[in-house]
């Protein structure tokens, strides 16, 4: 039943909104490239050719080559599973423990509400992404550090937005109803205030997406995190970007447009999560 | 009446333009207010009541289209003259009044400067002189202290002296009529008898025109002197508020009264009114609205439009079987 | 009749303000009420009067600062509210809210709704709990169709009665309504009282009915409590405070409920606003300034409740001497 429910609503979604039909559809690409890729490329990602050296574009090769004679085309698909599961992971934990601190922090108030309070307005005291670049380079270069590191300099942006929306709803009627038909604290927080807070942080979530794996390339391509020789946009972009007068734009460019489409379509999700999510948008 | 009306609603029907489809806000709607008298547009949630407000005062959303009838103001076609005649008489011969007046005021600006806009906006005027008759307003909707308040902010006056500044702008440029849109709803019932207090002596002694919009037939009672009921977008009966009060003569008029608890002798003789209003988006609406919530009902019901029978002096009911 | 609840001088603070302008709002100052089994309560007052501070403090959603609350002998008023969540007590004292659509959860249908009290309170589940559900929603008159449906898909009326069906499903003893009509039409709010009434004589509940409309609680209730700044002033069998008030402020209340007879009527009105409910002065009577009595004992002394006749009190100096606000 709960199944039917959810394809009745993802129709619903995808009428309402065509776009959102497309961004789906981009989604489940780049899932499949990250899931099934390593599986179906035409040319191991690692493996080097020094005789096709920089080769454009053609037949055998889709994307062209590298400056190590590595196939693009296979690199670019193998390295959605490590962008895309760095930014799925960091985005989930942020949200959760986000969200948790914050509906905490909101719905106690007082001692609790200030300590989190200060958590959090410590971490925003930095400019992000240098407060990333200090974690990650202070933990050490590997893909777990560049996934805490985006999880703790997101933790504030769903914290705070948790703990304004449940510091509205705490007083709310039917949180009092709640409370009479015997929830306790965590039960009121957990089955009743969350859940009403979660649509419009859904739609954050994934427009965090999009950003997290700007993040985590943003990283690779100044050196930090995902090393070489891993297949990964961002390093992808940074040692193409050597390449930008010499003129072999396909190192660069294929990279940077699979960034470009990652991010546009999480954007566009976004608002298609939210439909589906929110009861009220349903008739 | 004697005197020629100074609002003459003519037959309204107007139609709101949605996605969904046209919603018949109102339909074949006739009311007059002559001046010196309070008329109260009685009706529940959906009815109309204040869509005829706004109607007159032309402030609805684009999307409402006045399908057919007139309005008329002191010898001002208010529809075919253009609604640009409107934004000179609004505020300055014909005022409104509305729900809530502290989210209706202007938050950051201190009260008697909101009065003195709405002088200096129908001018000419200097600012000396609209600070003087700003605080003669104040006083003359009895606040006290006047000259201290005039530097108020809304959020400092409580709720029923929000409303009183409401009415002093409202008043301001004396208007020939005075629009209270369910001024009282929200407010104590003690306060609620001030304010309306205070309507029903400006009106007496000012000989302006008003119409009072209410949810609550006990206090049309109170400050009406005749009254138009509401239902579904139709004005099924209007007159007298007396005669209205005592001999009903539309059957939702006779629910109505027997549904409010003023009335009622006991729990088990308050009535209740079977049935929902009518989705006002279909197609097919009958000619009566009410009839599928109605005892009476005959055939004719289904197949003629609504008759204009007079049941009484100045007393007339759309129903073609009155009590 | 002995009392199924019994508050004595129940009083609740607030803390308000910072640095030099701190002070102590007194929402309940010293209120003593008793309920009986089977009765129904009326509680009345303007905005800021306390009725709904004191309904929740009854109802054990907010803790009283002083004060006992005794129910069906045991002390309930003790126990911090937290723990009280568990406590046996709980389902027997249930509420219905004034907003129905801010009282009903939008996330949930109204089968869960009503579903999660029984859950947690009467530990109901599976057939049980589905049967329960059914019973709740037939007592209030309402087609099983609309249990699959969200709040938004309701109407105004049907909300009412969902939370209406909520709040009787664990069965209790006691029954708060916070205004539960107040945001209806006439014809709905005529419906729900009905319907209440029948309930109440179906289910043996005894009611606290909080309302600011006099007519309303004149037709429900027996008896009516009258409240002015966090005190009790007046408190009588429903058709004695009616007919015969003691109290200038229920005097004033009264007379200025509209009614088509008071037509042309101008009687004095009572104006102003009341006196500040922070710190206030605990030998001062709190309706001093704003009465048409107002005489210099009254800003001496602060009015104790007193008999002034059969089941009727009144805080005042001279209850039941004539003073130019009269009921008419």
């Amino acid at each position: 039943m709960a199944v039917a429910t959810r394809l009745r609503d993802l129709r619903y979604a995808f009428g309402e909104n065509p776009l959102t039909a497309v961004a789906a559809a981009i989604f489940a690409l780049l899932v499949l490239c990250a899931v099934f890729g390593p599986a179906l490329v035409p040319y191991d990602p690692l493996a080097t050719n020094s005789e096709m050296r920089m080769a454009p574009p053609s037949a055998a090769h889709w994307f062209g080559t590298d400056q190590l004679g590595r196939d693009i085309f296979s690199r670019v698909v193998v390295a959605a599973r490590l962008d895309l599961g760095m930014a799925v992971a960091a985005v989930t934990l942020s949200l959760a423990i986000g969200t948790a601190l914050g509906a905490i922090a909101g719905y106690r108030g007082g001692a609790v509400d200030a300590v989190v309070g200060r958590i959090f307005d410590t971490i925003m005291a930095f400019p992000l992404f240098v407060l990333a670049m200090g974690i990650v380079a202070a933990l050490g270069n590997s893909v777990a550090n560049i996934v805490i590191a985006t999880v703790i300099i997101n933790l504030p942006f769903y914290g705070r937005y948790a703990r304004a929306e449940v510091n509205i709803r705490r007083e709310s009627a039917y949180v009092e109803a709640a409370r009479m038909g015997g929830n306790g604290a965590a039960s009121v927080l957990a089955r009743h205030i969350v859940p009403n807070i979660l649509p419009p942080m859904m739609v954050q979530a994934s427009l965090n997406m999009g950003w997290a794996i700007l993040n985590a390339a943003g990283l690779s391509f100044i050196g930090l995190g995902v090393r070489p020789p891993e297949a990964e946009w961002g390093i992808m972009v940074s040692e193409g970007a050597s390449y930008i007068f010499s003129g072999e734009w396909w190192t660069f460019v294929f990279p940077g447009a699979a960034l470009v489409l990652a991010v546009f379509c999480f954007n566009l999700l976004g608002d298609g999560l939210r439909d589906m999510i929110d009861p009220r948008r349903r008739t | 009446m004697n005197a020629p009306p100074i609002l003459d609603v003519d037959a309204l029907s107007l139609d709101f333009r949605t996605r969904a489809g046209r919603v018949k806000a109102l339909d074949g709607v006739s009311f007059q207010v002559g001046k010196g008298e309070i008329l109260g547009i009685v009706g529940e949630s959906g009815s109309g009541k204040s869509v005829s407000a706004f109607a007159i005062m032309d402030l609805l959303d684009a999307n409402a289209e006045i399908r057919q009838g007139g309005i008329h103001f002191a010898g001002t076609d208010l529809i075919a003259d253009g609604r640009v005649a409107l934004d000179e008489m609004r505020g300055r011969e014909i005022s409104m009044i509305f729900q809530s007046p502290r989210t209706a005021l202007n938050p950051i600006r201190a009260v008697g400067r909101q009065i003195e806009d709405v002088l200096m906006r129908h001018g000419p005027m200097t600012r000396a002189k609209a600070r003087e008759r700003a605080v003669a307003a104040l006083a003359r909707v009895r606040i006290p202290d006047p000259e201290r308040r005039y530097h108020a902010y809304p959020f400092e006056l409580s709720g029923g002296m929000c409303q009183r500044v409401m009415i002093a702008m409202a008043l301001a440029c004396e208007p020939l009529l005075l629009i209270a849109d369910e001024p009282t709803t929200g407010l104590d019932v003690t306060t609620q008898a001030v304010v309306l207090d205070l309507i029903r002596d400006l009106v007496d002694s000012s000989r302006m025109a008003a119409i009072l919009i209410t949810h609550d037939l006990a206090l049309a009672g109170e400050y009406c002197d005749r009254v138009v009921v509401m239902h579904a977008g139709h004005a099924v009966e209007t007159g007298p508020i007396g005669a209205v009060l005592d001999h009903p003569a539309h059957p939702y008029t006779a629910k109505l009264i027997a549904a409010t608890p003023s009335s009622a002798e006991s729990v088990e003789t308050l009535a209740s009114i079977p049935g929902n209003l009518p989705s006002l988006i279909r197609d097919d609406l009958p000619f009566c609205r009410f009839r599928d919530r109605c005892e009476r009902r005959i055939a004719r019901c289904d197949a003629e439009p609504l008759p204009v029978e007079t049941v009484g002096e100045d007393h007339t009911v759309r129903c073609w079987r009155p009590l | 009749m002995t009392a199924l609840l019994e508050a004595k001088g129940l009083k609740r603070f607030y803390k308000v303000g910072s640095g030099r302008r701190r002070g102590t709002l007194h929402a309940l100052d010293g209120v003593d009420i008793a309920i009986g089994r089977g009765e129904s309560v009326g509680l009345v007052g303007e905005s800021g009067c306390g009725k709904s501070t004191l309904a929740r403090v009854l109802a054990r959603l907010v803790e009283p600062s002083a004060g006992s609350l005794v129910f069906e002998g045991e002390d309930i008023g003790a126990i911090p509210l937290a723990r009280f969540v568990t406590n046996p007590a709980r389902p027997r004292i249930q509420m219905v809210f004034q907003d129905p659509t801010e009282s009903l959860n939008p996330h949930l249908t109204v089968a869960d709704a009503i579903a999660d009290p029984l859950r947690r309170l009467a530990r109901l589940s599976g057939a049980a709990l589905d049967r329960r559900v059914r019973e709740a929603i037939d007592m209030v008159g309402l087609p099983e169709a609309l249990l699959g449906r969200y709040p938004h898909q309701l109407s105004g009326g049907q909300k009412a009665r969902v939370g209406i069906a909520r709040a009787i499903a664990v069965g209790p003893e006691l029954l708060i309504l916070d205004e539960p009509t107040s945001a209806l039409d006439v014809s709905v709010q005529a419906v729900v009282l009905k319907l209440l009434a029948d309930l109440r004589d179906r289910l043996g509940m005894s009611y606290v009915f909080v309302s600011h409309d006099l007519d309303v609680v004149r037709l429900l209730c027996e008896r009516v409590v009258v409240m002015y700044l966090g005190e009790v002033i007046e408190t009588a069998p429903a058709e004695t405070l009616f007919e015969r008030p003691a109290h200038p402020y229920t005097r004033a209340l009264i007379a200025a409920i509209p009614h088509p007879e008071r037509r042309g009527k101008h009687p004095p009105r009572l104006d102003g606003s009341p006196r500040s409910p922070i710190d206030p002065d605990p030998n001062i009577c709190q309706f001093y300034g704003r009465c048409p009595i107002g005489q210099p004992v009254c800003a001496e002394k602060r009015p104790p409740l007193r008999p002034v006749g059969e089941g009727h009190l009144a805080a005042c100096h001279f209850a039941g001497q004539p003073s130019s606000t009269t009921a008419t």
